[in-house]
């Protein structure tokens, strides 16, 4: 990668406190901290991966990129323009340049229009004129996603799953955009279907130079496809790293936790895989744990860890990690001494 | 005989679109204390398969031939309200999402009480006292106190440890567990699939367990059966399918799927289409329209159905290729690409 350009997106301190009310005069009486200060750039090219558990606020965190929801706190940075507060009117240029693939290939299409028209809408709301008309450009789109541009007049009922997933990706490419942020975008499907759509993700990457956040809980499908993974747990960004060194030598406990959790299909070495496991389940982000949020499912844990809320430092070049007793750090590396701890 | 022998089952469904061929031709053996991993996409005809097993399809519209012997007893021709008798005492399931397995309504410990009950002629107080102990054993802490909860106070892991209690707690002698870890978190199924393992060797059942994730049936099984279109296309040990497969749909499983105990490859190799719809099942091989192999077999690949035959060992395949050009396929064309950086 390129010594850090402008990011294409830059997400500063992002917060999603959803209120919760009580009673007819909806008093609030408490927030699910759904996302809670959130940091990271993504730089054009790149595919930045989410992963984390149900939960912990990945869904949330794509919806906030995209303006589908209103953060509560923090900034979103669009090719250098601050976006968080900017007015619908305002956001529609924009809505061209970023573009969001949900997981439901169910749901997310209308079943009552042609796939020429889900994929031709984008066309039409955002009046641009193509060269040889609309219907050709979405042939043109179709043909790019593997589906057979003849089908234009058929509805999203007559297609598999894949087929339909593979519409939706159609769709957020009329337009050309710039950022794609693709929300479990495989995890509904075979997982035949899965490397179908995942190969297709990365051509047109290639192809049409996009730039990708890739929100996943499969972390094996991540590692694939991503160029840098950002773990979240609760709300919050524990640790991020180039793919390698997140996947070789994961510093915070819970990506190493998440990635022994991992069946593999290795039936040599089953019996003596060194396995960690986690007690319980995530904590609700209505009342997390104090502190570091982990704590409570940490074989690490000490008692700062119950009060001392560990910041996100980078402890090697790009390798960001929120933990008191990280593993796999250098030596002189300085936990929790946010920013002055980098090795040059 | 085996403790769960399975001879050419086929269950059929008459629809308004035509003959539903859910499971075609299906046999394989299980003994006690032995896992049996049944992996395949969706709308193979796995659950169809373990409805079967446990005689729900009785007094539906399903159309069943072949034999199902349990511990030396056919279950096909038993009546409905004799293999209603066996279920919870000699064989039980996991579902997928315990919420519809479970009643509502009522607390967990009344609903594991009262199939308790229903086998065992023992008081409620006796009753109630196994059902705290199969909650603790499951790993749910408190069950003293947790026992008087109802379903939707759990959370989605101990829901499901909750319902494996309730599948355990007759002490069966055959557990299907049908994609018992799909809905869950990966560090949630880790401990569910720990918990299966111990449960299975201290009680010395056989474990069906169905599954679309090779990750998880390689964590559990000692033999795999692979379906494809309702049928058996690949059976033999965990080592056969993972170590030496024979069947094309199996080397393309290996090949779509990203391993985190490997280096990662530069591209995945999926299997082309989609899964085949089991009204109109394609001609010959039914995985022919998506198979790379298709030409090689001479022509026969969409006009005969290729035999389950024995390679070696007790190992497997449905296919016409012969079995030294799979395995020259398999070492020098599928392998190195799985392995490659
Ligand atoms: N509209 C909402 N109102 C209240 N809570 C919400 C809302 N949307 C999401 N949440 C909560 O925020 C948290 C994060 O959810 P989400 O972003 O969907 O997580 P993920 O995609 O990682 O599974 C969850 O606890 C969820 O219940
Ligand atoms: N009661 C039914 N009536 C008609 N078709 C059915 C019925 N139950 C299942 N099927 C069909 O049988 C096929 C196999 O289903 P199933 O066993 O549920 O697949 P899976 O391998 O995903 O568990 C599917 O095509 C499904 O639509
Ligand atoms: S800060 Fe403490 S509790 Fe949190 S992850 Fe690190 S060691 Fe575990
Ligand atoms: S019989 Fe032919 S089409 Fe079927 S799996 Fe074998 S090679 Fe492929
Ligand atoms: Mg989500
Ligand atoms: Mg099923």
């Amino acid at each position: 990668m390129s010594e850090s350009p402008e990011p294409l997106l830059s997400v500063q301190g992002l917060e999603k406190h959803f209120p919760i009310t009580k009673g007819l005069i909806k008093r609030q009486v408490g927030a699910v901290k759904a996302v809670d200060g959130l940091s990271f750039d993504v730089v054009k090219g790149e595919t930045l991966g989410l992963v984390g558990e149900s939960g912990c606020g990945k869904t949330t965190t794509g919806r906030l990129i995209t303006r589908l929801l209103e953060p509560t706190g923090g900034k979103v940075v669009f090719e250098g323009r601050d976006i968080t507060h900017m007015s619908q009117g305002a956001l529609r240029p924009l809505r061209r340049d970023m573009q969001m693939i949900f997981q439901d290939p169910y749901s997310s299409l209308n079943p009552r229009h042609t796939v020429g028209a889900i994929v031709g809408a984008p066309f039409r709301i955002q009046g641009v004129k193509t060269e040889h008309g609309t219907k050709k450009a979405v042939q043109d789109i179709l043909e790019l996603v593997g589906l057979n541009p003849e089908h234009y007049n058929r509805y999203p009922h007559e297609f598999s799953g894949g087929q339909r997933q593979r519409i939706g990706i159609a769709r957020t490419l009329a337009l050309k955009p710039k950022l794609i942020i693709a929300d479990e975008p495989v995890s509904a499907l075979d997982v035949s279907i899965q490397a179908q759509v995942v190969n297709l993700l990365e051509d047109l990457q290639n192809e049409l130079d996009l730039t990708y956040v890739v929100i996943a809980h499969d972390l094996s499908v991540v590692r694939h496809i991503s160029d840098r993974v950002a773990v979240m747990y609760l709300g919050k960004i524990v640790e991020i790293a180039d793919r390698q060194a997140l996947y070789e030598a994961p510093m915070h406990p819970y990506t190493t936790a998440l990635l022994s959790a991992v069946p593999v299909p290795d039936v040599k070495r089953r019996t003596e895989r060194e396995r960690i496991r986690l007690q319980g389940d995530v904590p609700s982000p209505l009342n997390p744990p104090s502190a570091c949020r982990f704590h409570t499912r940490c074989w690490k844990a000490q008692e700062i860890c119950k009060t001392v809320e560990p910041p996100l430092a980078e402890l090697a070049t790009g390798h960001q990690v929120a933990c008191h007793f990280p593993e796999n750090a250098p030596k002189d590396a300085v936990p929790g001494d946010a920013g002055t701890a980098v090795p040059a | 005989m085996s403790f769960l022998e399975l001879n050419d089952l086929r269950v059929h469904f008459p629809t308004d679109d035509g003959l539903v061929k859910s499971v075609d031709g299906l046999t394989f053996k299980l003994e006690r204390g032995k896992t049996l991993g049944i992996v395949g996409e969706s709308g193979s005809g796995k659950s169809v398969t373990s409805l079967a097993i446990l005689g729900l399809h009785k007094g539906g519209r399903a159309m069943i031939s072949g034999e199902i012997w349990l511990d030396g007893e056919e279950l096909v021709s038993a009546s409905a309200e004799h293999v209603r008798t066996l279920r919870g005492k000699k064989m039980a399931m996991i579902f997928q999402d315990p919420l519809s397995a479970m009643h509502p309504y009522y607390t967990v410990g009344a609903q594991i009480v009262e199939a308790y009950r229903i086998h065992h002629h023992v008081s409620k107080a006796v009753a109630r006292k196994h059902a705290i102990d199969m909650l603790g054993r499951v790993g749910i802490p408190q069950p003293e106190r947790r026992i008087d909860s109802y379903p939707h106070e759990f959370s989605g892991g101990m829901r499901q440890r909750a319902m494996i209690a309730m599948a355990l707690s007759c002490d069966p002698e055959l557990l299907i567990a049908d994609e018992p870890t799909t809905a869950l978190d990966v560090t949630v199924q880790a401990q569910i699939l720990d918990l299966m393992r111990d449960l299975q060797q201290e009680f010395n059942s056989a474990l069906i367990i169905i599954t679309h994730d090779l990750g998880v049936v390689a964590e559990l099984s000692d033999d795999i059966l692979v379906m494809y279109g309702g049928k058996c296309i690949e059976y033999g040990t965990a080592e056969d399918i993972f170590e030496r497969p024979e069947h094309p749909y199996t080397w393309g499983l290996l090949g779509s799927m990203p391993r985190l105990d490997r280096a990662r490859t530069e591209r995945l190799m999926p299997i082309k289409g989609t899964p085949p719809s089991l009204i109109n099942v394609p001609s010959g091989c039914a995985f022919h329209p998506r198979c790379a192999f298709e030409g090689r077999t001479g022509g026969k690949a969409n006009t005969q159905v290729p035999e389950l035959l024995e390679t070696e060992g007790g190992h497997l395949v449905r296919c016409h290729l012969p079995r030294e050009e799979r395995r020259a396929i398999w070492e020098n064309e599928i392998k190195p690409n799985l392995e490659s950086v």
